[in-house]
C-alpha cells in the first residue's frame, strides 16, 4: 500500500489530462494512473520510410490489431463497428485526427426539441467558457463566424484548404450548401512552445512534429509542473469501497506486474466510454454486487459509437493525397432535424484528404478498381493522389441494448475481464446514413468526380465511445449527477465520454474536455460540501 | 486449466520464409505487379523488394505462410514452375477463394513495393519519410466562404 492521495485519476487521455491540469491549482496531492507509457514523437511512423506500413501494425487504431503490451482486448464480434482505443499518456488524443467540433446547442435538448432520447442536465452555454479555455490550451485552429454555431473564435488560423478542400468547397458552393473550415486541434502557427504543422499527413498515428494537440504535449506538461504525478504502466483492476459505501482507492498492477493498492479520498474515472464502465462493472462488492455506481443498471448501457459511412471521389486533377492533415472542412447543412425527412436529428459531413499509395492500392484491389497484372500501374496513376472523401458522422441516439459488459472468457494480460460490445444500428440511424450517403454522392458529382465509391461498413471510423455512464438528475435513469458525481458513491466522479446523454453528430473530444474542465470547476467550487 | 483466454492472442508465427515459399511468393508477385518499361518501375518480384517483404512479415507471418500454402495447393505443386498463363489462373483462383490471409499478404507486398525508391519516384513522390521535411499545402481562397456567410445562421436555438 502507498500513501493516500487526495485525488486519484484513472486514465491520462483527453479528459484525465484536462481535469488534472484544472485541479492542480488546489495544491492537493493528485495522482493519475495510466496503463500505457509515454510515447516519444521520434518513434512515430512519420519518422521512417515504413510510415504507411506501421499504420496497419503497431500504430493501427484498433487495439485488437495493434496488440501492444499496454492494450487490452475488446470482444467486438457482436458489433457492426470495431472499437478504436489507444493506451498511452495522452490516450486517444495521440491517435485522433484532431477534428475538434463542439456539440451543438440542440444536442443537449433532443427530448425537448425532437421528442427523442433525453435532455442533458447541462447545456451549451454551461460549457461555453470551458470550450474556450480548452481551445486555448489544446491549440485549436479554425475561423470565427461559422453560421452553424453560436459565435466563437478559434485561437489559431485555420488549416489550409489545399487542393482537396478547395475542390470540395467549390462543389458545396455549386450546391448552395453550408461548409466551413473545420476546427482542428492543430497548431497551424507556433503555439505555446509547439512547432507549427508542416503537413506530415500523419496525424492519426501520432504527430512527429508535435503540432497536433494531444494531451501528452498540451495539458500534461503544465499539470506535472504544477505537481500532479502521472504513474505509467499501471493497469487498474478495480475501484475499492469501504463499509460506508465510499470509494477508498484502486487496485492496480504496476510495471512489474505487482499488485498495488492506492488509497484515495476521491476517485475520478477518465478511462473512456469503454474502459470506465469496464472497471466499474469489474468493481463488484457485497455492497455493490452489480458493479460500482450501478444502482440504475445503466453502467455500460446506451453506448453510442457514431456510425460513419464514407463516400470517396476521384477526380482527374492531382489532389492533396496524404500530404496534409486529414482534417479539412465540415458541413452542417444536414445537422439539425428537418421534419420533411424520414429520420430525426442529423449528421455532419466531414471532408478529408486522401490515402497514401498503399491505402490506394489496397482499397483498389478490394473494390476491383485496380487490377493485378499489367493494368496495375496505369490504374494507380489514374487514382493515386486524386482522391478525397466525405465522412457522414451520424447522430447515434442512445439505446439501452447497445452496451458493454464483461466478457466471460476473454481477459487482458493481467487476467482482468475484457469488455464485450453488443451494438446494432437503429432504423433511424440507417435512414440517416443513407440520406447522408446520397448527399455526399451528390457532392462528389458536383466536384466532377469520375469515380465514386461508398464504404458502408464503417469499420475504420470508430473511436467515439460515449454514453455508458450518463449524467442526469434522477438516480434511477442516470449514473452521475449534473456535475459528474456518482449518485451512489459520493466520492466517485466520472469525467469522460461515458457521461454523454446524447452523442450528437460530431467528434466528441472538444466536448469531453469541456465537460472535464467544467466538472473540475464544479468540484473546486464545492470543496467544503463535496460529499454532501 | 484456466477458463479464460488471455491477450495477447497466439504468437505471430515463424518470421522466416522457406526457399520454396520464397519462390512461390516471387512468382505470385510477378503476376500481381509486373515490371514496366513504360513507367520505369521494377515488378514486385524484384530482388530488393522481395528481400524487404521477407523481413517484413511481422504480426502477419502466419497469414503469409497460410496464403502461400494455399496457393501451392491450388497450383498443384510449385507455382513458380508453371507456365505464366497457368500461374495467372492459379492466382485468380486464390483471389476468388482466399480471405483475410491473402489480404494480409497482399498488404505486405504493397507496403514494400510502394516504399521502393524507384517506384516512389515513378509515382512522382519523394522517396523519404514525411518527417522532418513535411509537405506544402496551398492555403486556398477563403473568399469561397462569402456565399456561406451571406446565407446566415443555420444553428438551432435550444
Amino acid at each position: 500500500m502507498t500513501d493516500p492521495v487526495d485525488i486519484l485519476i484513472i486514465g491520462s487521455g483527453a479528459s484525465g489530462a484536462a481535469f488534472a491540469w484544472s485541479m492542480a491549482d488546489t495544491k492537493m496531492r493528485i495522482v493519475c494512473l495510466e496503463q500505457g507509457d509515454w510515447v516519444k514523437p521520434s518513434e512515430y511512423p512519420a519518422n521512417g520510410r515504413d510510415w504507411e506500413a506501421r499504420r496497419y501494425a503497431d500504430s493501427d487504431i484498433l487495439p485488437n490489431r495493434r496488440n501492444l503490451p499496454a492494450d487490452y482486448p475488446i470482444n467486438d464480434a457482436n458489433s457492426i463497428m470495431k472499437i478504436a482505443t489507444y493506451n498511452a499518456v495522452g490516450g486517444g488524443t495521440v491517435h485522433y485526427a484532431a477534428h475538434f467540433p463542439r456539440l451543438h446547442p440542440s444536442d443537449f435538448r433532443t427530448r425537448s426539441l425532437d421528442g427523442v432520447a433525453d435532455d442533458w442536465p447541462i447545456d451549451y452555454r454551461t460549457l461555453e467558457p470551458f470550450f474556450a479555455q480548452n481551445d486555448a490550451i489544446m491549440g485549436v485552429a479554425g475561423l470565427a463566424g461559422d453560421p452553424a454555431y453560436p459565435h466563437h473564435t478559434p485561437p489559431l488560423p485555420p488549416v489550409p484548404l489545399g487542393r482537396s478542400g478547395t475542390r470540395a468547397a467549390e462543389a458545396m458552393n455549386r450546391l448552395g450548401w453550408h461548409w466551413w473550415p473545420s476546427d482542428a486541434a492543430i497548431a497551424t502557427v507556433e503555439h505555446d512552445g509547439r512547432a507549427p504543422c508542416i503537413n506530415l499527413g500523419q496525424c492519426l498515428p501520432g504527430c512527429a512534429q508535435g503540432a497536433k494537440g494531444s494531451t501528452d504535449i498540451t495539458y500534461w506538461p503544465a499539470a506535472i509542473r504544477a505537481g500532479v504525478e502521472v504513474r505509467t504502466n499501471c493497469r487498474v483492476r478495480e475501484i475499492t469501497v469501504g463499509p460506508d459505501g465510499m470509494a477508498t482507492g484502486a487496485i492496480y498492477y504496476d510495471r512489474d506486474g505487482k499488485e498495488v493498492f492506492q488509497p484515495a479520498h476521491v476517485v475520478v474515472m477518465a478511462a473512456n466510454g469503454i474502459g470506465t464502465p469496464r472497471l466499474l462493472l469489474n468493481s463488484k462488492s457485497e455492497k455493490f454486487p452489480n458493479g460500482l455506481a450501478n444502482s440504475s443498471g445503466l453502467v455500460g448501457r446506451n453506448l453510442m459509437l457514431h456510425p460513419w459511412p464514407v463516400v470517396h471521389g476521384w477526380v482527374d486533377d492531382e489532389m492533396d493525397g496524404q500530404r496534409g492533415p486529414i482534417v479539412s472542412i465540415w458541413s452542417k447543412q444536414f445537422y439539425e432535424t428537418d421534419a420533411t425527412r424520414d429520420f430525426v436529428r442529423g449528421y455532419m459531413l466531414q471532408f478529408g484528404r486522401g490515402p497514401g499509395p498503399v491505402g490506394e492500392a489496397m482499397s483498389g484491389y478490394e473494390a476491383s478498381r485496380i487490377p493485378w497484372g499489367t493494368g496495375h500501374h496505369a490504374a494507380m496513376r489514374r487514382l493515386s493522389q486524386r482522391r478525397f472523401h466525405v465522412g457522414v458522422a451520424c447522430d447515434d441516439l442512445p439505446e439501452e441494448h447497445n452496451r458493454i459488459t464483461l466478457d466471460p472468457v476473454l481477459t487482458d494480460s493481467h487476467g482482468i475481464p475484457a469488455p464485450r460490445i453488443d451494438y446494432t444500428l437503429s432504423e433511424n440511424t440507417r435512414r440517416m446514413m443513407e440520406h447522408g450517403i446520397a448527399r455526399a454522392t451528390e457532392i462528389m458529382q458536383a466536384a466532377g468526380a469520375h469515380t465514386i465509391a461508398c464504404s458502408r461498413t464503417v469499420l475504420n471510423y470508430p473511436g467515439h465511445l460515449l454514453g455508458t455512464a450518463r449524467m442526469g438528475t434522477d438516480p434511477a435513469t442516470s449514473v452521475v449527477n449534473e456535475w459528474g458525481r456518482s449518485h451512489d458513491v459520493k466520492n466517485l466522479f466520472i469525467i469522460d465520454g461515458s457521461v454523454f446523454v446524447t452523442g450528437g453528430g460530431v467528434n466528441p473530444t472538444s466536448t469531453i474536455q469541456a465537460i472535464a474542465l467544467y466538472i473540475a470547476d464544479q468540484m473546486k467550487q464545492r470543496l467544503d460540501t463535496l460529499f454532501d | 486449466m484456466s477458463s479464460t483466454v488471455s491477450f495477447p492472442p497466439p504468437a505471430w508465427g515463424n518470421p522466416e520464409l522457406s526457399a520454396v515459399e520464397k519462390r512461390t511468393l516471387a512468382a505470385m508477385c510477378a503476376r500481381m505487379i509486373p515490371a514496366s518499361e513504360e513507367y520505369k518501375v521494377p515488378g514486385a518480384d524484384d530482388a530488393l523488394i522481395q528481400a524487404d517483404i521477407a523481413k517484413s512479415l511481422g504480426r502477419d507471418a502466419t497469414a503469409v505462410h497460410n496464403a502461400l500454402a494455399q496457393l501451392e495447393t491450388i497450383a498443384g505443386g510449385s507455382l513458380a514452375d508453371l507456365p505464366i498463363d497457368q500461374q495467372e489462373t492459379a492466382c485468380a483462383t486464390l483471389r476468388a477463394e482466399a480471405g483475410m490471409d491473402l489480404t494480409l499478404l497482399t498488404r505486405i507486398i504493397l507496403q514494400c513495393y510502394y516504399r521502393d525508391d524507384r517506384v516512389m519516384i515513378s509515382l512522382g513522390m519523394e522517396p523519404r519519410p514525411p518527417f522532418p521535411k513535411g509537405h506544402e499545402l496551398p492555403q486556398g481562397d477563403w473568399s469561397l466562404l462569402d456565399p456561406v456567410r451571406a446565407r446566415g445562421k443555420i444553428w438551432r436555438e435550444a
